[in-house]
């Protein structure tokens, strides 16, 4: 298991990197873009899936770091790195603020204060002068990386969007595989325990909220200077929904499982061009597909089918239990 | 008289347009309260149902000649029926699981139905005319109003209360609230409880239906009418406490007051002022107005 | 003696062979990949489907068509494109299409965030984009580009058309209801402008949020105004909302309501019998006249409507991006470029029209009012003209613009 997984990854890896190299077989630009979801949807998973709790707006980190990074760059020509980290940044502290305010509830509730939140974002950028509101800030410029890499041009670009996003999934997959990780863990299975242990769970989510925003708002910022521009869209409920959907596509019991959901949400909607008016369509009619039978998403799924393949005929009681334990 | 400038007449206006508002939002949150209630899912498909009513009366109003009051019958009846085959073959395998799967699925719903809809119809929307009784207007002394939006505050009253008291005084509705709070014993009881599920979902998006009929003489027919209405609906259930019947139809009315003033004062903010109220409501009363704290 | 023979027919064969080669690469010589190809980006799944959509990429078809197909000896290709009313999805799909799929020119463009994104594209990579349904002035001041043509109308000529036209015909008190977006409030700010200067008052304004379902109370506030004319700066299902409700509340038709953006599909949305005494400004209508109608009844058969003015406005944009084409023998982007701005366009769309350095397509422009239900003789019979605008008179004044091209800049 453990090499077939490792040789996966590093076929992966392999595949990222030529990319550049094969634009007959697939678009550049399109892959960058799936890129910054990967990391939207992963970070957004550290509260789902890891933490337990349902951000409803997410898509305000995402798209604060898009205008930060996106007003940053062009009106005060603030270089292309800095930017982008003060992009994170300001949706990090977003996040705290969010966080702080939605965690006094749980459940249903906070989701709901984590929606309207984001409304109030919404309502802020449409407001601000700077944003242009449905024409969107347009003509950001892509600037340079670290004062020598030409961003202009779409290879090096990607090589760099690659590498902050490879960043980004690390510090995702270190959050989760670690003592925080399993407080984080912890509270999602049993908050009353992890209370009566000594834990101060409150200050665990506002944290992992901070840090759930600040890697969402840096996918933001990346994808204001891939596109260069930043739109209204990216603040909008739609987009919240959207990086839901991948979530659960992906599999949300998973570290990667929403990045494979980004890539097959943005597959889904860049090759089914053809069929016009009928995507909407297509694509709800997938999503209620996965939610009734695959609702492990891929990943999960794929991984069980690998589980229940290794182990030779499990007792029906053993397969009960571990069928159980993948349920939460 | 004049209040912040504005004089006092035109805020009576303000605050019988409010209610008028207020009414639509009544029925649609009171079923999504309902659904919430019983189902325990979050029926995000609520607006599609809303858009399905006012197209089902533009369809059998177009197609078969169906005069306005019987489609306010019918239309409904037609949604809910579709409603409760969704719930019988889909939502119900969802029952015990996360409450997210239930709001992903119905989500799924809204882009099926919407994006049906505009492949069948295209985006620009469809004429529906006033039925021939309420046109006109009558004088209320401080304002004018239209026949037909005197007839929705009532009609929209009407439908409310007599849900409210089926569900708190009859019997029907008491075995729908033990279902809710003990289901295996009420089915012990001998009520069949899957059954009454099913038909909770039906009433519940029956209403959603009953507002779009409301709605079609009115309020553009276009199949993207009911998707910025649902966040707003949601607000609302929140702000009333989910599950509680009366605070949705409070909750519901007094939105449609704060929104006129809002449009009175800044409009700019009056489709985002019912968020700032439910962070406030949430971070003050936990449960929402009305709501009961879940242990 | 058969060798020779053999020698030297082998060699003239030869050389008439290569000469034949010679002449057919001279012929597709200039034509990038062989073919001229054509993108229609438009909203095809979206609240604007019908505006644009599936007809927009039918007007290119008929323009191609009745173009012959094929242009100095090279096919031509039309290829179509969602761009969801999303600005990145749209340049995303225009940069693909330019870089990898060689598309020449791209047409349509409706959703002004698209239409201003993909105009920096077009200018970055030196290639043709063709806006049809975006009424943002930016495209031919601040974002102009050699490569950009605004075509169909935008917010001046808007402003203009029912502004200047009703102010002069004594409406001279104004109340706006303005949909809080960019667009609205620069239709609200153009016409306000227009109608001080021409000696008006604006005596207030309402902004509402996009999707406003409920307009009562905006007609209650536009009532209470006392304006005699109701400014609609808003489009779509708002502007239609906004319609009812004035009719609904007794508002109209005593206070008079001017639609700043009305498409013909919403007028078919409303009916006659509320759309009644509406003014409002549009590059086209299908009954205007021998050629209108011409052109609308084979539009008709091929997507079962009638065209609105963006559809008038890719078919004749195209036809006049092909006949540049074919006049400068390449499709160089800026060979065909000098040729657009060069020739005048005289079809049933424009007489005497011409592109401005600034990209800017100047025409006539017509303020229309709608018919009664009794005045309407046939299907579609909708609009009754009120007045012709003359292009120099409609559109921005080079002087003013911004455009970086223009002398002076």
């Amino acid at each position: 298991m453990r090499t077939l997984s490792y040789t996966a990854l590093a076929l992966l890896v392999l595949a990222l990197l030529v990319i550049p190299f094969v634009p007959q077989l697939i678009y550049i630009v399109f892959v960058m873009k799936t890129l910054c979801f990967v990391l939207f949807a992963c970070s957004f998973n550290l509260l789902l899936g890891h933490t337990g709790i349902l951000s409803f707006g997410h898509a305000a980190f995402f798209g604060t770091g898009a205008y930060v990074t996106g007003q940053l760059v062009k009106a005060y020509g603030v270089p292309t790195d800095l930017g982008i980290l003060a992009g994170g940044l300001v949706a990090a502290v977003l996040g705290a603020i969010v966080g702080s305010l939605a965690i006094r509830r749980s459940g249903i509730y906070l989701a709901m204060i984590t929606l309207a939140l984001s409304q109030l974002v919404y309502f802020f950028f449409l407001q601000a002068p700077f944003t242009g509101a449905e024409d969107g800030l347009q003509r950001i410029p892509r600037g340079t990386f670290l004062g020598v890499i030409d961003l202009r041009s779409d290879t090096a670009l990607y090589y760099v969007v690659l590498g902050i996003v490879a960043a980004g999934l690390w510090l995702v997959w270190r959050t989760v595989h670690s003592p925080f990780g399993n407080v984080l863990r912890a509270i999602r299975e049993h908050e009353p325990r992890a209370i009566s242990l000594g834990y101060p769970v409150a200050r665990y989510k506002v944290l992992v909220f901070t840090i759930s925003a600040g890697l969402a708002g840096i996918a933001g910022s990346l994808k204001a200077i891939v596109f260069q521009l930043a739109a209204l869209y990216d603040v909008h409920w739609h987009t919240s929904g959207d990086v839901i959907l991948m979530t659960l596509l992906g599999g949300m019991n998973t570290v990667f499982g929403p990045a494979v959901g980004a890539a097959l949400v943005s597959a889904l909607n860049h090759y089914m061009d053809p069929f016009g008016a009928w995507v909407t369509v297509i694509t709800g009619l997938v999503f209620m597909t996965c939610v009734l039978t695959f609702r492990q998403g891929v990943v999960g799924q794929l991984g069980q089918w690998l589980r229940t393949r290794r182990t030779p005929a499990p007792s029906a009681k053993v397969q009960h239990r571990s069928h159980a334990q993948q349920q939460h | 008289m004049d209040i912040f400038g504005i004089p006092i007449q035109a805020l009576l206006g303000q605050l019988m347009l409010g209610i008028v508002n207020g009414s639509f939002y009544a029925v649609l949150s009171l079923g999504l309260a309902i659904i919430f209630g019983v189902l325990k899912i979050v029926n995000f498909a609520h607006g599609a149902f809303f858009m399905l009513g006012a197209f089902t009366a533009f369809l059998l109003a177009q197609y078969m000649g169906l005069d306005y009051w019987v489609t306010l019958l019918v239309a409904p009846l037609l949604v809910a029926a579709f409603g409760m085959v969704f719930e019988f073959l889909f939502l119900r395998r969802l029952y015990g699981l996360d409450p997210i799967y239930g709001l992903l699925l119905t989500f799924s719903l809204v882009l099926v139905l919407e994006g049906g809809f505009r492949v069948a119809f295209g985006s620009s929307g469809q004429p529906f005319a006033t039925p021939e009784q309420l046109r006109g207007t009558i004088n209320l002394g401080f304002m004018i109003l239209p026949l037909y939006r005197g007839f929705v505050i009532v009609s929209a009253l009407l439908v409310c209360l007599a849900t409210w008291f089926v569900i708190e005084r009859t019997s029907l509705g008491a075995s729908l609230r033990a279902a809710t709070e003990r289901s295996e014993l009420t089915q012990a009881f001998g009520i069949n409880v899957p059954r009454l599920i099913t038909l909770t979902y039906g009433v519940g998006v029956g209403l959603a239906a009953f507002a779009g009929v409301l709605a079609a003489p009115i309020f553009h027919v276009n199949p993207s009418m009911g998707s910025s209405l649902v966040i707003i609906i949601f607000a609302v259930v929140v702000i009333g406490g989910l599950g509680s019947i009366m605070g949705a139809i409070v909750t519901g009315l007094g939105l449609g007051v704060v929104e006129g003033f809002t449009r009175v004062f800044y409009s700019e903010f009056s489709s985002t002022i019912v968020f700032l109220v439910m962070v406030l409501v949430l971070l003050l009363r936990p449960a929402g107005l009305f709501g009961r704290e879940e242990g | 003696m058969p060798a020779k023979h053999s020698f030297k027919t082998l060699a003239l064969s030869s050389a008439l062979l290569g000469l034949g080669g010679f002449a057919s690469a001279m012929a597709s010589e200039g034509y990038s990949d062989g073919v001229v190809r054509i993108g229609v980006l438009t909203d095809m799944s979206g609240i604007y489907t019908d505006l644009s959509g599936e007809a927009a990429v039918e007007a290119v078809r008929m323009a191609v068509e009745d173009f012959g197909g094929e242009v100095g000896g090279v096919p031509i290709e039309v290829i179509h494109g969602d761009h969801r009313n999303r600005a990145d999805t749209g340049a995303s799909r225009a940069r693909e299409w330019y870089n990898n799929d060689g598309v020449d020119m791209i047409n349509d463009l409706s959703n002004s965030g698209v239409a201003l994104a993909v105009a920096a594209v077009a200018d970055e990579l030196q290639r043709h984009a063709i806006v049809n349904s975006s009424s943002n002035i930016g495209l031919t001041n601040d974002y102009c580009s050699p490569f950009v043509t605004h075509y169909t109308y935008d917010a001046y000529s808007l402003a203009q058309g029912t502004g200047q036209s009703i102010v002069e015909d004594g409406g001279d008190t104004w109340f706006f209801l303005t949909v809080d977006f960019a667009f609205g409030i620069g239709l609200e700010e153009q016409v306000s402008q227009v109608v001080r200067n021409a000696g008006g008052q604006v005596v207030g304004a309402a902004r509402h949020p996009l999707d406003t379902t409920d307009f009562s109370s905006y007609a209650l506030q536009a009532q209470a105004s006392g304006a005699e004319i109701i400014g609609i700066a808003s489009t779509g299902a708002d502007a239609i909302n906004a319609i009812n409700a004035l009719a609904e509340f007794g508002v109209t038709p005593d206070q008079r309501p001017a639609a700043l953006l009305l498409w013909y599909d919403d007028i078919v949305s409303l009916g006659l019998e509320t759309a009644q005494g509406l003014m409002l400004t549009n590059a086209f209508y299908w009954d205007a006249n021998d050629q209108t109608r011409e052109f609308s009844q084979r539009f008709y058969e091929r997507t079962g409507r009638m065209p609105n003015m963006a559809h008038a406005g890719n078919y004749s944009s195209t036809m006049h991006y092909l006949r540049a084409v074919e006049a400068a023998g390449t499709d160089d982007a800026t060979a065909v470029s000098e040729k657009m701005r060069e020739l005048e366009i005289n079809d049933f769309f424009a007489s005497g029209g011409y592109i401005r350095p600034n990209g800017r397509m100047v025409h006539d422009q017509y303020l229309w009012e709608v018919k009664t239900p009794e005045e309407s003789e046939y299907d579609y019979d909708f609009l009754r003209l009120l007045a012709t605008i003359p292009g120099e008179d409609a559109f921005q004044p080079l002087e003013e613009s911004t455009c970086h091209l223009l002398n002076g800049n």
